[in-house]
Formats: C-alpha cells, structure tokens, sequence
C-alpha cells in the first residue's frame, strides 16, 4: 500500500489520519487544531492559487499549507469510496 | 461605579445582590486571583465585564504591547481580583497574545483558574482545557452559551462532564447573565478549598521518561528556586519547544513573577465604567 499524505487528497473527499510526520512547533500546531490519528479530515475547497486548502476537522474550517498538509499522513480507505 | 449602576443593579435578580459587588478596577489587596482563560470568542470579556461591572479596561503588561484586562470584584465579603487573559487554543503555542495567557496561567499563580469554553464547539476547546488540568487543579469549567448550543439542538450534560474532567462545570449564557451566581458560588468554593477539584489527567510516562523529567525539573528549580510548574516546563524542554528554551537562555523565565507584583492597581488605567 502506498503511502498517503494530506496534500494528495482530492477536494471533496475524506480520509483519516494515520500519523504526522512533523516534528516541534509545527506537529504541536497541528495536534492543537485537532489532527489527531482517527480524526477524520475533509478537504473542502482550494484557494484560488492552489495552497493552501481548506480542511474540515472536527466542525472547523481550517486551512494548511501544502507543506504543513504534507506532514500528515493519512488513509484513504474510508474517504476514497464516498 | 456610578451610585445609579450599582441601584440597577441589586434590583437585578440575575445578581445575587447582597453577594455581588462589582469593584470595576477599584480591588485593593485582594483575597483571591482569577484568571479568565478560553479559547478566542467563548465570552471570556462577557463574563469578566459582567463580574466587575466593567466595559473595557487594559492593564499594562510591561514590555508587551498585547493587553491583558484586570478588575475585580467583592463576593460574600471577599475580594477577588480577575484577570480577562488574551484567548487562546494551547498552552503549547507560539504566537504574543497565546504566550501572554500561557505564561499566565503556568507562572502567575491564580488562585482559581476560570475555562470558558463554547459549548457549540466543546470538542475543540477540550484541548486547551485539558492542558490547563494537566497544570493546577484550581479550575472551574464555564460552560457558555449553552443557549446558543441549545439552538443547535446541542445538549450538554454538564453534570457528567464535571465527573469526567474533576471540577465544577458551570453552564452558562452570560449575555443574558445565566449562570453568573453559580459561577461566583464555583469560584468561592475552589477558592476556598471547599470543593476538592480531582482533575482529569494523563500520568502514562515510562520509568525512562520519568527519570530524565527528574532530572531535568531537579536542574530548572535550581537556576528557577520557586517556579511553579517546573514539570510542565520539563516536559516542554523535552519536546524540543524553542520558545521555552530560548526562555531559559535568556533568564526570562522567572520575569512573569516580577511582572504580576509590579502591576499593582496604582499603575491601572482608569477604565470605562457600564453607566
């Protein structure tokens, strides 16, 4: 199985987080906004310049940077098929 | 406080008012400090204007440019002294107006820490209420607007969430003042000692982590004699938070302290009072 990360997930789908990668400041902003492993995430639309997207999680819009949405990893298999 | 404020104000029967006395920013020594923490637009101001009977009034964080508000109140013949801290969503954060809370609330030594949490997004703000558990045990969840969750079709059992997280939950609307007494009565009792908080915490740590956490909070109180939350700041050496470290390089762990006995009343701004 191939490895997935939060910048791959297509607008309108969901996945799950599997884990994150980052370390220090930024993995602490990102455990704060609530991506935990099992949180579902919904990417929701894009910004008009392609990064960064909003994401739905936990009833929040919250919007990352491609290279913050990189260091989250996350499976597909729940998301992919809706 | 104008002498028409106060007349309105004990014919409220929001207020207890033989309890209540807002003392805007007119608190002397005061018997007891409260914090106000939360996350960004749980109604933290709200509440604090609605205890001190105050609309705005900023104190001088020296060296900061981000304000904290302080006033005070007497009830049942004490006196409190609030401090309306800037929201925030961590204590793990690095932004001015969150290390100002955060410093706060580990350094500053409140005597009772009031959470005000949005019921309508109880998930998210669970985090940072979770940390401040984790910290002091002096803490009292105000569980607002919870008319506003009500529209939501949002039910909050705030009987069975006191259970889980150790300490009294307040539901609250305090735009329309609900809840204010009940709030005041937590306070008191967490205050006083009359209520034995058993806050809801995380104590998992290996042998391992323990031992090089000793270590380490053995070294801080050393250089930091009488630091509160020395573990805490242990655990963040640990985690690699550059901010805690630079802290500590540069002697500014201990400044907190000094700040919060040097911005006495005397040095307050005059505030705004509700005519």
């Amino acid at each position: 199985m191939t490895r997935h990360t939060l910048d791959q997930l297509e607008i309108g789908n969901t996945a799950v987080v599997r884990r994150l990668n980052a370390g220090g400041a930024i993995r602490d902003r990102l455990m704060d906004m609530g991506l935990l492993p099992g949180t579902p995430v919904l990417a929701e639309f894009r910004s008009p310049l392609g990064d960064p997207v909003a994401y739905r999680i936990r009833g929040a819009l919250i919007a990352l940077r491609r290279s913050q949405a990189r260091e989250v990893e996350i499976d597909l298999s729940e998301g992919a098929c809706q | 406080m104008t002498a028409q404020t106060v007349k309105l104000c004990e014919t409220c029967p929001a207020y207890d008012a033989s309890a209540l006395k807002r003392l805007g920013v007119k608190v002397g020594a005061a018997d007891y400090v409260v914090a106000l923490a939360g996350n960004p637009n749980t109604g933290k101001s709200t509440i604090f204007n609605a205890l001190t009977g105050l609309r705005q009034h900023v104190g001088n964080w020296p060296g900061k440019t981000v304000a904290r508000a302080e006033g005070g109140c007497d009830y049942n013949g004490r006196q409190y002294r609030l401090i309306d801290l800037p929201g925030t969503y961590s204590l793990l954060s690095t932004s001015v107006d969150e290390e100002i809370a955060r410093d706060f609330i580990l350094f500053g030594k409140p005597d009772v820490t009031i959470v005000v949490v949005d019921s309508t997004r109880l998930e998210r703000n669970l985090n940072l209420t979770l940390q401040i558990l984790e910290i002091t045990d002096r803490v009292v969840v105000a569980l607002n607007l919870i008319d506003e969750a009500q529209r939501h079709g949002i039910q909050v059992d705030a009987r069975h969430l006191s259970r889980r997280l150790g300490v009294p939950v307040i539901p609250m609307a305090a735009r329309r003042l609900q809840g204010i007494p009940e709030l005041l009565q937590a306070v008191e009792q967490v205050a006083k000692g009359l209520y034995a908080t058993r806050p809801h915490r995380i104590h998992q740590f290996g042998a391992k982590l323990e031992r090089a956490l000793n270590g380490l909070i053995a070294q801080i109180e050393q250089e930091y004699p009488g630091l509160p939350n020395a573990r805490w700041v242990a655990l963040r050496l640990l985690d690699a938070d550059a901010s805690i470290e630079q802290a500590i390089r540069e002697h500014r762990l201990g400044d907190l302290n000094r700040d919060v006995e040097a911005s006495g009343t005397e040095k307050a701004v005059p505030a705004e009072v509700v005519a």
